[in-house]
């Protein structure tokens, strides 16, 4: 009986598997495709990754999406390190707020976030001159969903610790300092690598957030591909997402790698 | 305050052994009245205590007793409510943890994960800005003392409970503490090895002459290895003294039962002389030795005498009735090898012999057999509750 | 050296240098998602009373108009558009969930079965679409399942769809992606379940004389249901508020609250309204969380 048991189970485990990975795998394939339109497969070609060497609008939406990857991840690894740090040690009043309001943006969808976000920006442009929308919205509305995933994944780090360390720490002699660059800033490291690079793959992946947050010229890849999808796709779209999956595909991969260190 | 203490402790390191005569009275570490509560619970309730250079002191208790509180009162991961620590003779209640001449071997040894067992032992000697040469050098020969030199380059992770163990001594020694701190450190342990690392520390202690003091829940542990032992009870300590002091002449119910197995006798005092005294309980009339139990008796005073099962003498029965022999029925026995364990029943209630297995053949008594007992009369101990 | 003074993680540290502290390191993100994040919840919903003026502005009559509209009494009469997106918003969301629920349960399964190199390999080939642009697997469909693909002709084949016809756009585009976009949110958490499975209790109902289902029902259920509702969750909320699937996939037919915000924030120019569909959206979310319990809402984020 186990062994058709389990015969059903890999039969159902191989299909959910190739249901996962049909739509990269098609857009793989298409982007070596050299039919233009059609769905056939006409024969293997670097065309189209050619193509979008030549189209500066792809390269224009890569350095935005880059660009605000890199400095709102930079700003909420910070903000969010020193909140999840600050959770996971200090008995303040106003903590179970605090730690209610770093998991809200959670679960809270995101076209409402960014709505929320859109409002407020044109609210302070108009009282103050601020927030004209472009990179410069578009990273603060970032900064604000990522801050939560980075204070959770360093603050469950450190909630995995034994406080004895630190204890061991002092005991040898280190003072506060030396004791926080020395031991605990070495041991959160993985945790906040990790988090890190969670919100640095969030920010790449977002669209709706940067949708309504975004201006003329800070077009991301994301808002490139949505504008393109609907107004027809070509080839070598499906080229710049290959190449996106493949640097989501790394990303993943280093995450993964990180967190097993972090746990050995 | 602070550079007093450093002014000393430096000024005694540079003396080296010269300098010991004229410190060997002041007490390594001296607690004066100590609490700590947490919450509505006194972990900790007014202890005082004074601890020789050079000696092994064991706090001995069961869980929850307050001897790992009253360690991390003295290694300064904690702070008393009232009273003070003293080391070396400078009162260090409120010195910092980083500051104080004393290392501690954590229970859970804590040894720092992103470092390789080399980098750990060095953090101390690191921490202290020692010249790096210098650091090498302590470093290699606090592995070979501990016998873990080719673990060097090791992870953490990669290393066994018993290796580990021996890096967090070695961490906590290289840094020549004056005292040294350990949490039930061999805990974690399987029995063999435990046994072994007890011999070990004990030979190390010697050779090195820091004063350790060590928390347990194994009484044999602490039997086996120290110069004295506090046996701690509620946040009290309950007994003080040498190790044979403490198991052969327990002090209070809670100092016998905890250390080793012992019989109760309850009776009144019936008779009280310069050398003995009569108590009469359920069993019939003891005589007792009055010893060092200086405390005046009272004719007709209830008491509780104590007496160890292996010093309980099980004889062939007879009806002559000699002092301190009474008639007895076996109950029960256990046979462990190299003695047997006999349940005895008595007029007042049950009685714990054990009899060395001094030759083969099966037990002396069956299950059922009539027998007498005799309890020597200096080897009974009078409680003081 | 008073006695303000406590020991911290074995630092001696006066009470107020630990109140600077944390002041210092919860200070920046509390202040941050204060002004980004609750403020503008609070403009969303104090909008949401407010009217709309001439030329897409907004005006100041405080006025329940936009609830009212959104519950089905427009200007001009009953009009059922606003109440059938909300209620199709949740049958999605939660058909999702359940689809993923199903698909998801034998992929649990499977996983935790496995030995343990291959098991991180199946876990991490479960993590890596999810974390591939949602946008590109979403268009995906559109050729995987547009005229003339495989999965089209193969459906024609089986007479599920005449020959003219095409699986997208239409509501089965839209569950499809919604599955397979969703999936992993489901996996994850409840493999962390089945792999905490006690299995006595499984085998101890089978000798009892269970039958399968009974066996599932009672002996595996109630073990497993902490992941079962982290999965829900995790699949029902992101759901709900999905736009950009119905956009792709689906029609006017599939349109969701996310749709209609997006509308309404975009070409519609009737901000008001928007922010009051956007509060109805959260509200939707967060009862959703609330009804889950609240209990299992800290272990889901440890798996994100």
């Amino acid at each position: 009986m186990v062994s058709t048991h389990s015969r059903w189970l890999y039969g159902v485990a191989a299909l959910l598997y190739a249901f996962l990975y049909a739509p990269i795998a098609v857009v793989i394939v298409f982007s070596f495709n050299t039919s233009r339109h059609g769905l056939g497969w006409q024969g293997f070609t670097w065309q189209w990754y050619r193509a979008l060497l030549d189209n500066s609008q792809a390269l224009e939406a890569a350095k935005n999406t880059l660009a605000l990857a890199i400095c709102s991840t930079l700003i909420a690894t910070a903000i969010g390190t020193a909140a999840g740090f600050g959770l996971s040690r200090y008995e303040i009043p106003g903590r179970r707020f605090f730690s209610r309001l770093l998991y809200l943006p959670v679960f809270v969808p995101d076209i409402v976030m960014a709505v929320s976000l859109l409002l407020f920006f044109s609210i302070i442009r108009q009282w103050l001159g601020l927030f004209q929308l472009g990179l410069t919205t578009m990273i603060f509305a970032h900064v604000t969903f990522q801050i939560p995933f980075v204070a959770i994944v360093v603050r469950s780090r450190l909630a995995g610790l034994d406080p004895a360390l630190e204890e061991a720490a002092h005991d040898l002699g280190a003072n506060a300092w030396q004791t926080f660059w020395r031991v605990t800033f070495p041991l959160m490291l993985p945790g906040v690598m990790a988090g890190g690079m969670l919100a640095f793959t969030l920010s790449l992946d977002d669209f709706v957030v940067s949708f309504f947050t975004s201006g003329p010229g800070s077009t991301t890849l994301p808002i490139l591909i949505y504008a393109s999808v609907k107004r027809g796709l070509t080839p070598d779209i499906h080229a710049l997402s290959t190449l996106i999956v493949l640097v989501s595909l790394l990303a993943t991969l280093t995450v993964a790698l990180l967190q097993r260190r972090g746990r050995a | 305050m602070l550079q007093a203490f450093a002014v000393q402790v430096s000024a005694e390191r540079a003396a080296g052994p010269s300098g010991e005569q004229t410190t060997a009275e002041i007490p390594a570490v001296e607690l004066h009245n100590v609490s700590r509560k947490f919450g509505p619970v006194s972990a900790v309730a007014g202890i005082s205590l004074s601890i020789r250079r050079g000696e092994f002191f064991s706090l001995l208790g069961p869980s929850g007793c307050g001897k790992t509180t009253l360690l991390r009162l003295v290694a300064g991961l904690d702070l008393p409510d009232a009273g003070t620590v003293s080391i070396n003779g400078l009162e260090a209640t409120h010195t910092p943890a980083h500051q104080r001449p004393v290392n501690t071997v954590f229970q859970s040894y804590a040894l720092f994960p992103h470092l390789n067992v080399r980098e750990n032992i060095a953090f101390g000697l690191r921490m202290k800005r020692m010249a790096r040469k210098q650091i090498e050098e302590r470093v290699g020969s606090i592995m070979e003392t501990v016998r873990i030199s080719e673990l060097a380059g090791r992870r953490i992770s990669q290393l066994s409970g018993g290796q580990k163990q021996r890096v967090a001594l070695a961490r906590a020694i290289v840094n020549e503490p004056q005292v040294l701190l350990l949490d039930e450190p061999l805990g974690a342990l399987d029995l063999k090895l435990r046994k072994e690392l007890q011999v070990e520390l004990h030979a190390l202690q010697r050779r090195l002459g820091i004063t350790f003091i060590y928390v347990t829940h194994d009484q044999e542990e602490a039997l086996a290895m120290s110069d004295r032992i506090g046996v701690m009870h509620a946040g009290r300590m309950a007994q003080l003294g040498a190790a044979e002091e403490v198991y052969e002449r327990p002090r209070t119910r809670f100092a016998a039962q905890f250390i080793g197995a012992c019989n109760l006798l309850r009776g009144t005092v019936r008779h009280c002389s310069e050398r003995d005294f009569m108590v009469r309980t359920e069993l019939g009339e003891v005589r007792v030795e009055l010893g060092q139990s200086a405390r005046p008796l009272q004719l007709g005073q209830s008491c509780t005498l104590a007496i160890r099962p292996e010093k309980v003498r099980v004889l062939a029965f007879t009806e002559r009735r000699e002092v301190n022999s009474f008639p007895v029925r076996v109950s029960g026995f256990v046979y462990t090898g190299s003695e047997t364990q006999y349940r005895l029943e008595t007029p007042g209630g049950l009685l714990n012999a054990w009899v060395m297995n001094a030759r083969s053949g099966p037990p002396v008594f069956q299950i059922g057999d009539r027998a007498t007992v005799q309890l020597p009369w200096d080897a009974l101990v009078l409680l003081d509750d | 050296m008073t006695s303000q003074s406590q020991i911290h993680r074995g630092e001696a540290i006066t009470r107020g240098r630990l109140s600077i502290r944390a002041a210092a390191s919860l200070g920046p993100g509390f202040i941050w998602l204060i002004l980004f994040f609750l403020i503008p919840l609070g403009i969303i919903a104090a909008m949401s009373f407010l009217s709309r003026g001439e030329d897409g502005t907004v005006d100041r009559p405080l006025t329940l108009e936009n609830y009212r509209r959104l519950a089905g009494f427009g200007l001009l009469g009953f009009d059922p558009l606003y109440p059938i997106i909300l209620f199709r918003s949740f049958v999605l969301g939660s058909g999702t969930a359940m689809l993923c629920l199903t698909a998801g349960l034998p992929l649990a399964f499977f996983i935790a079965k496995l030995s343990k190199p291959f098991k991180q390999l199946a876990l991490t080939l479960v993590v890596i679409p999810f974390w591939t642009n949602l946008l590109i697997r979403t268009y995906a469909w559109q050729m995987l399942l547009g005229p003339g693909s495989w999965i089209t002709q193969l459906a024609v084949w089986l007479r599920v769809i005449g020959p003219d016809e095409a699986l997208y756009p239409g509501t089965f585009a839209v569950y499809l992606c919604m599955v397979c976009d969703f999936l992993p949110f489901m996996v994850l958490p409840l493999y962390a379940s089945v792999e905490k499975l006690d299995w006595s209790m499984a085998e101890a109902a089978m000798d009892l004389g269970a039958n399968r289902f009974q066996v599932f029902r009672h002996g595996v259920l109630p073990q497993i249901q902490p992941g079962v509702i982290a999965g829900l969750i995790l699949v029902f909320l992101p759901a709900t508020g999905q736009f950009v699937i119905p956009d792709l996939l689906g029609g006017a037919k599939t349109a969701m609250l996310g749709n209609a915000i997006q509308q309404q924030f975009g070409p519609g120019l009737d901000w008001p309204f928007g922010s009051a569909v956007a509060l109805v959206s959260l509200a939707v979310a967060l009862a959703g969380l609330w009804l889950f319990t609240r209990k299992t809402a800290d272990q889901n984020l440890e798996i994100v």
